[in-house]
């Protein structure tokens, strides 16, 4: 990795010194699960991303990609949780081309821990590891210090509370996919309910030794109902002082194209060429 | 000291329509509660791409600057404008670059895609999280009153002629309950094979 720019840095931090807040990021104030079942494990996540109070989106992806068969789930500083999946994704992607190996997902989390633990947990990542390789079905949480797990079940994000409290209560071993899927996505709405961080939608994604499926939208509880009456305004309701049209077509006309003959060339001498 | 989002004011909001897209701004330029200037535009243009920024002046110019500078480096390398969501990416990880240190905007990102003509618009943190939404972004100090105008006026399928009237009685209607907002407003109407440019009578208060 190239690595981070930090020219603003003393500059912002000369601001915070003098009493100026920080920015407030857009967090994934979010409800994320795991879950292993015979064959293949499962990963869930709820679609709200907020900023502060604000809902900034309701239906966001917080399930990413690290390879085919290896999917993560992530929580915290939404944009960290983007930048260090893809960037995991693609070390993850040259080690195996170097290799010549399938990626694991043991590969995947030591990675992840070592980036992490290397920004001392600046970086705000919260992540759900989850996949299939040649050494089996595997299930790991991440934390943004560094800190790993290794669990059959596991939750992550501010709604974590509320979803494990459903893996507690019906969690069984041996589980098949289905049961799995339904105990995810039961998870994930307990987290919707009842954490206020969390919201919309469940996302869901089974890995299994032979594929991988992403249910987006696997759960709908929130569907917006169709507005009863329409709010279109009468054309010519909002007063114009200027107006400025500009067609494709005419974009050439901003352009002025000027022959020139070779005496008219300015800057002395005329250009040698080669006969 | 307030926040650098709200030291100089200023709301942005982009909208999808029907094979249209639209962005708009405010004009005003603050100290605070001092109002600098009533010509303050906060939308740039990069060839097909529109790019919205609100927050901290100093860093709005310095940030247009930059992305001009970058999109002019591609076309000369691609020979060909760059593609919004090809733009959205650059802007993404040009601000995650300073995550550790990042400019105080919230940019806005709307256009047409070239090939399908397909309508796109998102919107950014100051830590370059991409916010894809089929609807509309909001971004500025009225954001909270923008979220609540476009979430009732808002509806999917408007024509050109539609959009514009929604995006400007939204932004028109935000700002006013904005005191760090407002003194006119730009509203872009980006079409297939036009751009419309409309300058809006808004209040001088």
């Amino acid at each position: 990795m190239p690595g981070f720019d930090f020219s603003n840095y003393n500059r912002n931090a000369a601001l915070h010194a003098r009493g100026v807040p920080l920015p407030k990021a857009t967090s994934t104030g979010t409800t994320i699960v795991g879950c292993i079942f015979d064959g293949g494990v499962v990963i869930a996540a709820d679609t709200r991303a907020t900023s502060g109070p604000i809902v900034a989106d309701k239906n966001c992806e917080k399930l990413h990609f690290i390879s085919p068969n290896i999917w993560c789930a992530g929580a915290g500083t939404a944009a960290d949780t983007e930048f260090t999946t893809a960037l995991i994704s693609s070390q993850l992607e040259l080690h195996s081309l170097s290799t010549g190996r399938k990626p694991r997902v043991v590969t995947c989390m030591t990675l992840l821990k070592q980036h992490l633990f290397r920004y001392q947990g600046h970086i705000g990542a919260y992540l759900v590891v989850a996949g299939v390789d040649p050494t089996g079905t595997h299930l790991f949480t991440v934390h943004a210090h560094g800190s790993t797990d290794k669990l059959p079940y596991v939750t992550m994000g501010s709604g974590s509370l509320a979803a494990m409290s459903v893996f507690e209560t019906q969690w069984k071993p041996q589980l098949t996919k289905e049961e799995a899927m339904k105990l995810c996505s039961q998870a994930i709405e307990a987290g919707i309910w009842n954490d206020l961080g969390s919201g919309s939608n469940v996302d869901l994604a089974v890995i299994t030794a032979d594929k991988t499926t992403l249910h987006r939208g696997f759960v709908k509880p929130n569907e917006r109902t169709q507005k009863l009456k329409s709010y279109v305004f009468r054309r010519g309701t909002t007063a114009v002082l200027n107006e400025k049209v500009i067609k494709k077509e005419e974009i050439g006309n901003y352009v002025s194209v000027e022959e020139l003959a070779e005496e008219q060339l300015p800057g002395g001498d005329k250009m040698e060429l080669d006969t | 000291m307030s926040s650098p989002f709200s030291i100089n004011g200023g709301a942005c909001v982009a909208m999808v329509g029907k094979d249209c897209v639209a962005i708009a701004c405010d004009l005003r330029l603050g100290l605070q509660a001092l109002t600098v200037s009533n010509n303050f535009p906060k939308i740039f243009q990069y060839g097909d791409v529109f790019l919205g920024l609100t927050g901290l002046a100093t860093d709005v110019s310095t940030v247009s600057d930059l992305f001009r500078y970058k999109v002019n480096m591609y076309r000369l390398r691609e020979e060909r404008n760059i593609a919004p969501k090809t733009f959205a990416n650059l802007v993404s990880s040009s601000l995650y670059e300073r995550r550790f240190g990042p400019y105080f905007v919230s940019p806005v990102v709307a256009g047409l895609d070239p090939k399908t003509s397909e309508p796109f618009i998102c919107g950014f943190d100051s830590i370059g999280c991409i916010d894809f939404a089929k609807d509309f972004i909001v971004s500025g100090t009225a954001t909270e009153q923008l979220f609540g105008m476009c979430e009732s006026l808002w509806e999917p399928n408007l024509g050109p002629e539609d959009l514009f009237e929604t995006i400007s009685q939204a932004l028109l209607n935000a700002v006013d309950r904005d005191a760090l907002s407002g003194w006119g407003a730009h509203v872009y109407i980006i079409e297939k094979d036009k751009v419309t440019k409309r300058l809006l009578k808004g209040r001088q208060d």
